[in-house]
């Protein structure tokens, strides 16, 4: 009797052993989390964008930032202020002193080019953000701006086209000509708008991301043509001078402010005081996570050019609808990651 | 009086009006709208602001200096106020204090040129860009851009209100005009801005408080400042201190020089700036109206005043007394 159970519990005893033998053996041999996780730690992560005081740049470095060391990456940032010359000469230092990832944004197509290219021959991995240059590196994270002309161009139509009884006239507010994000915005609303009779372009001026340079452009067209139907701008903080010019007309209700942006929470507000009507948000904490994602993929294959992908930021369009659901998040909380 | 005597007497001042006038009366004809009393108003109003940091400028050039830090002081001192307003100060409170630190920095701007005796030009790019990297580190230390809070409350009328159906910002431009008129056509330290800027050692000779004057001018330029950025924060509820990067500066040299203020200090009035500044305001006006490119615009807008400095150096030629004070 006292053998039987004795048997029992061996039996019992073997069985639990077992059990968690195996259970420990799924844990510790799971073959791919280790690789992944070395492949990450002790690697350094340099952040370069054109300037660091600007709320998309807050929120793709902080992103980047916090993830980078949840899995024990140094975490470099350098701030050129909007000047092409310091973020080149940057740049160059940052080749020279080799991190793994650089993580940059063109201010045009062609000032960083040469040294990307230099950079992923050196063995760096190089993930551009929200600009493409003119080379491909390990990643380009941003959202489509050609598609989003196209899209920002047919709510135009919807708006305003043939079949509504409005005046048919539309005007293009651009940012900085030259700059990627307004030259291929204007470019994809220029392919679908130019195959529209029906659709007039009174105006289409350049602000230089600029906001009061916007509110003088937009007041004196609205002067000439009070009965505009639309308005496209190509990013909401240079946006504001336009939708303020507009509210300031009186005209708030029948022309409509359509413009894009990362959906910081002023954005939210000034769709909610009717400066804006549409905006198309490409959620800049999402594109942090983007580019968090390009750095792993990097860093999991070997890095420095041997893979090449275009990561294209999810979208949606924003508007007085849907605004309360919307995450409008506080730049002030990445900026603080950041310091 | 024949033609040739006629040209003789053309000041700089007299050749922008001309051309304004014609460029008026020839949008006036050709393009639809121009002349409608609310285009005039619009046209006003967008170079309001230029046009009240013009004014400061002014003062400053007269008494031969130069002030390249209005810009920086502009952008950090009202973006400060705006943050400070968000923060939840007394809107009161918040005004004096950006206006205090406006003052400030062109007190030490004016201090640096009048006593440590650093050209103009040097010290005022250096504090220009002490301004803005003190305030970026310490003052505004999220977004470049300010956003104006509800809270800004009546303050925002400013740049958005209107009495007897003229903008605001178009009254204080005026009101500022006349001020700084009365200034300098009345006021002692008026006249003694003129003759320091007409001869500096001879006008210490004469027992005028030159250092003490000089500081006084910069100061000016910042009260100047500080308005025309509570106008233009107010106008588009934000303000954007990245204006620092910008050629906005050299626009507002640009209207002064235009206007037939000379460079190397002692003349010019509150006029000459009120004209160059109608030239740009008209100009910009209808080249938007026209939808002429950006980049063009920048391109009339610069081969104008090369055209102004030029006529500037034929009308004032350099003699030998401008020759062994240097130009700033």
């Amino acid at each position: 009797m006292e053998w039987k159970v004795l048997k029992h519990s061996m039996k019992l005893a073997t069985l639990a052993i077992g059990f968690s033998g195996a259970l420990y053996a799924q844990e510790t041999n799971d073959p791919f989390r280790g690789p992944a996780l070395d492949a990450l730690e002790g690697k350094w992560v340099a952040y370069l964008p054109i300037s660091a005081g600007f709320d998309l740049a807050q929120a793709w470095g902080g992103v980047v930032k916090e993830e980078a060391e949840r899995y024990g990456m140094k975490f470099t940032i350098q701030d050129p202020n909007w000047s092409t010359d310091a973020m080149a000469q940057g740049m160059t230092s940052l080749i020279a002193e080799g991190p793994d990832v650089i993580v940059t944004q063109n201010p045009d197509t062609q000032s960083l080019a040469r040294l990307m290219v230099q950079a992923n021959r050196a063995g760096i991995a190089v993930v551009q953000m929200n600009m493409q240059g003119a080379v491909q590196t390990d990643a380009f994270v941003g959202p489509d701006y050609i598609a989003m002309g196209r899209q920002l161009a047919n709510m135009a139509i919807e708006k305003c086209g043939g079949e509504t009884d409005t005046s048919h006239k539309v005007s293009i507010v651009q940012g900085v000509i030259t700059g990627g994000v307004s030259y291929f915005q204007v470019q994809g609303i220029m392919e679908v708008l130019s195959e529209r009779d029906d659709i007039e372009i009174v105006s289409s001026q350049a602000a230089d991301w600029d906001a009061s340079k916007a509110r003088a452009i937009t007041e004196t067209v609205l002067q000439q043509h009070p009965d505009l139907c639309a308005i496209l701008d190509m990013w909401d903080g240079q946006a504001i001078g336009t939708g303020a010019a507009v509210k300031q007309a009186g005209l708030a209700d029948t022309v409509s402010v359509i413009t894009s942006g990362g959906g910081a929470a002023s954005t939210c507000d000034l769709i909610r005081d009717d400066t804006f009507d549409v905006v198309v948000n490409y959620d800049a904490p999402g594109m942090g996570r983007d580019a968090w994602t390009a750095i792993m993929i990097a860093m999991q294959n070997g890095g420095g050019g041997k893979m090449k992908t275009q990561v294209f930021s999810p979208t949606y369009v924003m508007s007085k609808d849907n605004v309360e659901s919307a995450s409008c998040w506080d730049p002030e909380q990445y900026a603080a990651r950041l310091r | 009086m024949s033609i040739k005597r006629w040209l003789g007497n053309l000041s700089q001042e007299k050749i922008v009006l001309l051309i304004t006038v014609t460029l008026f009366v020839t949008f006036s004809v050709s393009l639809n709208g121009f002349i409608g009393a609310n285009n005039i108003l619009a046209l006003l109003r967008n170079v309001a602001v230029l046009g009240i940091l013009g004014l400061g400028m002014l003062i400053v050039v007269l008494g031969r200096g130069i002030d390249l830090s209005m810009v920086a002081i502009m952008a950090i001192s009202v973006a400060w106020t705006i943050q400070l307003v968000g923060e939840g100060t007394p809107l009161g409170l918040a005004l004096a204090m950006g206006y205090g630190f406006a003052l400030a920095m062109s007190c030490i701007s004016g201090t640096l040129v009048a006593y440590a005796e650093i050209p103009a030009i040097f010290a005022t790019l250096a504090m220009g860009t002490f301004v803005y990297g003190f305030g970026r580190a310490h003052l505004i230390t999220g977004t470049d851009v300010v956003y104006l809070p509800a809270s800004f409350g009546w303050a925002s009328q400013i740049g958005q209100g209107q009495l007897w159906g003229i903008p605001i910002p178009i009254i204080l431009a005026v009101c500022l005009a006349f001020v700084v008129f009365l200034f300098l056509r009345f006021s002692k330290h008026g006249w003694n801005t003129y003759n320091i800027g007409d001869n500096t050692p001879a006008a210490r000779v004469t027992g005028i408080p030159v250092r003490p004057t000089m500081v006084m001018q910069y100061m000016m330029s910042g009260t100047a400042a500080y308005l025309a950025g509570l106008i233009t924060a107010t106008a588009v509820q934000s303000m954007n201190t990245r204006i620092v990067n910008s050629n906005m500066i050299y626009d507002v040299i640009l209207i002064v020089v235009l206007g037939g203020v000379s460079l190397s200090g002692g003349r010019g009035n509150v006029r000459n700036v009120i004209v160059g500044t109608l030239l740009i305001g008209v100009l910009v006006n209808g080249m938007t109206i026209m939808d002429i490119q950006y980049t063009i615009q920048n391109v009339i807008k610069s081969l104008i005043l090369l055209l102004a400095i030029i006529s500037d150096s034929i009308i004032n030629p350099r003699d030998e007394q401008t020759g062994q004070q240097g130009d700033i």
